[in-house]
């Protein structure tokens, strides 16, 4: 059939590793970092999820097809969002032409 | 995946489709279809999340505003529910592997009963929302007791809360789906479908139940800890 | 393998078609040459359906003041002309009926992976059409195909909401069917059959698949998002309440751009194994072929901003866009260059799938070389939003797949019917179809580079020769496509038996009866050689052509 069986205690310890990095993100929010409070909870974020997929989803133990396919899926997400913001931040890099008598629009507000 | 009622010889296991020529490669194409569906879902939620990125960029203020009026112990409670509810599932498929019928159930039905609390949860809160005039399109006008920051533009925050009840419904109705799924799960283990040798849809559905997990994973800090808490 | 398959005649064989009757057991098949057989009779009846509202517009177009309807009718016949080809008859087109068919037999197999998700594909399939018709006969929707922001979220008073779920909802089709595929490619292949021994068709269904899987969904959160916002206007899309429209358009165009690919790549599979098969000849560079579909496949995500020169884009992405849009060209040349060195000193007979299949290669490179000046930044600001853009879809849309869809069609018809169809009315139907597109379209690249506009219901007097000249090419357009209704339908009662192989095709599908059994092979085949091994005259593998 399909992979080993992982061990009733490999479970728990990721459990519990699970529920550390929650404390731990909560706990990240009250400290003052400035722009790195979302860069720290997003890295938390992508760790208890690696360790789900890895451990919970059986992806260690899974053909490198399926790697592949989660790894495309993620990969396409980040092509998504790439371009997109590359659009929605350069655009006020130009000026908007005048001659249509338009207001321009204000660019995003700074943190 | 398969159909129940098949010849059952010794060249031909119990559940094995017609279409395919052994039991393995029937699992493989399960776990491959579930895998491919979830990246459906990780695309389908991802646009999603892409606007909200863009949106928290350009409104910021409004969106810390908005944030600050979710409750952060609720959504610890329900981030470590949530967690529970996989161990308990992964447990389960473990069961379903090494064929324990009775633990198979017993963790089927606590993974629907910490999905049943992870709603309730839930449901408290948005009923909240309701009351404090939070809900936008249908009753909003936030009231005297909700705090908001003086430069937080309301209508940007009605933005937030858009994206709070659409992103966190969404993910509650993907919930209530997987919760219809472990409980034609519960039934079918009760009635002796699965054993060592056939255990697919319980893997299957545990890989649908552990994305939804990996959302709320990342709902909890986009939504409730946009701008610290200091 | 030999081509000669004997076989008892139909009526005597039990095959997939009558090995049950009755309504239920179409209904409730999971036999996958039902399921396209299902998914063929709701495709054409959209296509005609959507047919029927370009011929209005044509008809409506000879005037240049317009006339026979209302402008405001006239953007929702565009309208509901664009959503109904596109996402009810290109994009299931050949993976749903074609792909359904062959994938399976292509490789050996049975069945696909899950053959009642396949049934349940269609069935969404279904509830979409019904809901989108639903909202053409209550109203119809103006907003184009498009949907743009924000006039599809705020000011249009068509029915946007009930147009956008029957759309949503067809997503979901083409995303099962897309997984089935997949899932199916890999894990069932036929003992021998190597991913480079498979017929390019799975290859480009591989492809098609791939597209449909990832891109799918981020158009149905997208509509979703356009409904939200229509319902509370929080400003998701809106600019007036701080909603930006453009991020409406990345989304649409990701997943949009990528879908014509959908509909085109299958075509080209199709294309493939018609030109081997009638040039006597094996596809010149196999692994170029493959390995493009696959290129086109990933590129093709990487392109949409070339929608959005002049929305408002940053230039910055615009120029990105532009140099991955040339990017992209690339590999579909490569394939038509493969096409023409396989033609060349092969042994070539001009049944009508073929001559779909030549006038795809012409038609097709006409529309990808005019794709140039539109992936051109400095260009397109004078072409956008013209008849040139119309003429340029059309061509590939058209010119391509849908003459690739109808060469496909003709050349399984006897494996899937058991029945000939009659050649000689065939290939004047396809040369009336070639005759009326181009004089349907290639004005209209006149047109647009002359400046009139598209989506207009009136026009300057000055293009009024030319609009003529289009609605002309229409009407014999139509007829072209009138004519296989009547033949085909005609041949599956009164045709010709087919035998297992009327071409000497290579290929696992005519190694099977004509129509095949359900189980599609008596036993299971082994694959021993590579894909189009058809051989040099005077050895056995040679067909002499008519």
């Amino acid at each position: 059939m399909s992979g080993h069986v992982v061990p009733v205690w490999v479970y728990i310890a990721i459990f519990l590793a699970l529920l550390a990095l929650t404390a731990t993100t909560v706990g990240a929010a009250f400290i003052d970092m400035g722009p790195f409070n979302t860069l720290v909870a997003m890295a938390i974020a992508v760790v208890k999820m690696l360790l789900v997929v890895l451990f919970f989803m059986h992806l260690r133990s899974s053909s490198s097809l399926t790697k592949v396919v989660v790894a495309a899926g993620f990969f396409w997400l980040m092509l998504l969002m790439a371009f997109t913001l590359t659009d929605e931040f350069s655009r006020y890099w130009t000026e908007t032409p005048s001659g249509w008598g338009a207001a321009t629009s204000a660019p995003p507000s700074s943190r | 995946m398969t159909d129940a009622a098949m010849e059952h010889t010794a060249a031909h296991p119990r559940f094995l489709a017609h279409h395919f020529t052994d039991i393995e490669q029937q699992f493989e194409a399960g776990t491959l279809g579930m895998w491919l569906f979830l990246i459906t879902e990780i695309m389908f939620f991802g646009g999603l999340f892409a606007t909200y990125a863009i949106y928290r960029l350009m409104y910021l203020s409004a969106f810390e505003a908005g944030s600050h009026l979710l409750d952060v112990k609720l959504g610890a409670i329900n981030t470590a529910v949530l967690i529970g509810s996989s161990l308990t599932m992964a447990l389960a498929v473990r069961a379903g592997q090494t064929g324990s019928r009775k633990a198979l159930i017993v963790f089927l039905i606590l993974t629907m009963l910490l999905g049943g609390v992870f709603l309730g949860v839930k449901a408290h809160e948005y009923h909240h929302k309701w009351e404090t005039g939070l809900v936008p399109g249908f009753h909003w006008g936030p009231t005297e007791e909700v705090h908001l920051h003086p430069e937080a533009a309301l209508p940007h925050v009605e933005l937030f809360f858009c994206y709070y009840f659409f992103m966190t419904g969404l993910h509650a109705l993907h919930m209530i789906i997987g919760f219809g799924i472990m409980a034609v799960l519960v039934w079918q283990a009760a009635r002796g479908r699965f054993d060592g040798g056939y255990y697919s849809p319980i893997e299957v559905s545990g890989l649908y139940w552990h994305f939804v997990d990996i959302v709320w994973i990342f709902l909890f800090p986009l939504l409730y800890l946009i701008g610290g808490r200091y | 393998m030999t081509a000669a398959v004997a076989q008892a005649p139909p009526a005597e064989r039990v095959h997939y078609l009558n090995a049950e009757y009755g309504i239920r057991s179409w209904l409730l098949t999971t036999d996958h040459k039902r399921i396209a057989l299902l998914y063929l009779a709701s495709i054409t009846l959209m296509f005609f359906v959507g047919g029927f509202m370009a011929v209005l517009m044509r008809l409506h177009l000879i005037d240049p003041a317009g006339g026979l309807v209302h402008p405001d009718t006239f953007n929702k016949l565009f309208s509901m002309h664009g959503i109904i080809m596109i996402f009810f008859f290109l994009i299931p087109s050949i993976p749903a009926v074609l792909g359904n068919f062959l994938v399976p037999m292509m490789i050996g197999a049975r069945d696909l992976a899950f053959p009642r998700i396949n049934l349940l594909s269609w069935y969404i399939y279904i509830v979409g059409a019904v809901l989108t018709l639903t909202a053409m006969v209550s109203g119809g929707v103006d907003t184009g195909w498009t949907f743009y922001t924000p006039y599809s979220t705020t000011y249009a008073n068509s029915q946007v909401m009930l147009t956008a779920v029957g759309v949503f909802i067809s997503g979901f089709s083409s995303i099962l069917t897309g997984l089935n595929f997949i899932v199916t490619i890999h894990k069932m292949r036929a003992p021998g059959l190597t991913w480079f021994r498979m017929p390019l068709f799975l290859w480009a269904m591989y492809a098609t698949s791939i597209i449909q899987v990832l891109g799918t969904p981020v158009v149905a959160i997208t509509i979703f998002l356009v409904g939200l916002e229509r319902i509370f206007h929080v400003g998701i899309f809106d600019p007036a309440v701080g909603g930006d429209p453009l991020l409406f358009q990345h989304l649409f165009w990701f997943y949009s751009h990528p879908a014509v690919y959908i509909m085109i790549l299958p075509g080209m599979g199709v294309i493939s194994e018609i030109i081997t098969c009638f040039s006597r000849k094996k596809i010149f560079g196999y692994t170029f072929v493959a390995f493009s579909s696959m290129a086109i496949a990933v590129i093709s995500f990487l392109v949409w901003g070339h929608h959005m020169f002049v929305t408002g884009q940053s230039i910055y992405a615009g120029l990105i866009f532009s140099v991955l849009s040339f990017l992209v060209a690339i590999p579909s040349a490569i394939k038509v260059f493969n096409w023409t060195a396989t033609l060349y000193r092969g042994s070539i007979s001009y049944q009508a799938p073929m001559l779909y299949a030549l006038g795809f290669i012409g038609l097709f490179t006409m529309g990808g070389l005019t794709g140039l000046f539109l992936a051109s930044l400095a260009t397109d600001v004078h072409l956008n939003g013209t008849y040139f853009i119309v003429a340029h879809f059309h061509y590939i849309m058209v010119g391509g797949a849908v003459m690739a869809y109808l060469g496909g069609i003709h050349f399984w018809w006897p494996k899937i019917t058991g029945r000939l169809y009659p050649d000689t009315w065939a290939r004047i139907a396809a040369a009336i179809v070639f005759l009326g597109f181009n004089l349907t379209f290639f004005p209209q690249f006149m047109l647009g580079y002359l400046g009139m506009p598209r989506r207009y219901a009136t026009y300057p007097a000055e293009f009024q020769v030319l609009n003529v000249m289009s609605s002309a090419g229409a009407s014999i357009l139509g007829i072209g496509y009138l004519i296989p209704l009547v033949y085909l339908f005609w041949s599956m009662r009164y045709g010709p038996i087919a035998p297992a192989n009327p071409w000497r095709a290579k290929g696992l599908e005519w190694q099977t009866d004509s129509p095949p059994p359900t189980v599609n092979f008596e036993t299971p085949p082994v694959v021993t050689e590579p894909a189009y091994s058809y051989g040099p005259p005077g050895t056995p593998q040679e067909g002499a052509h008519d």
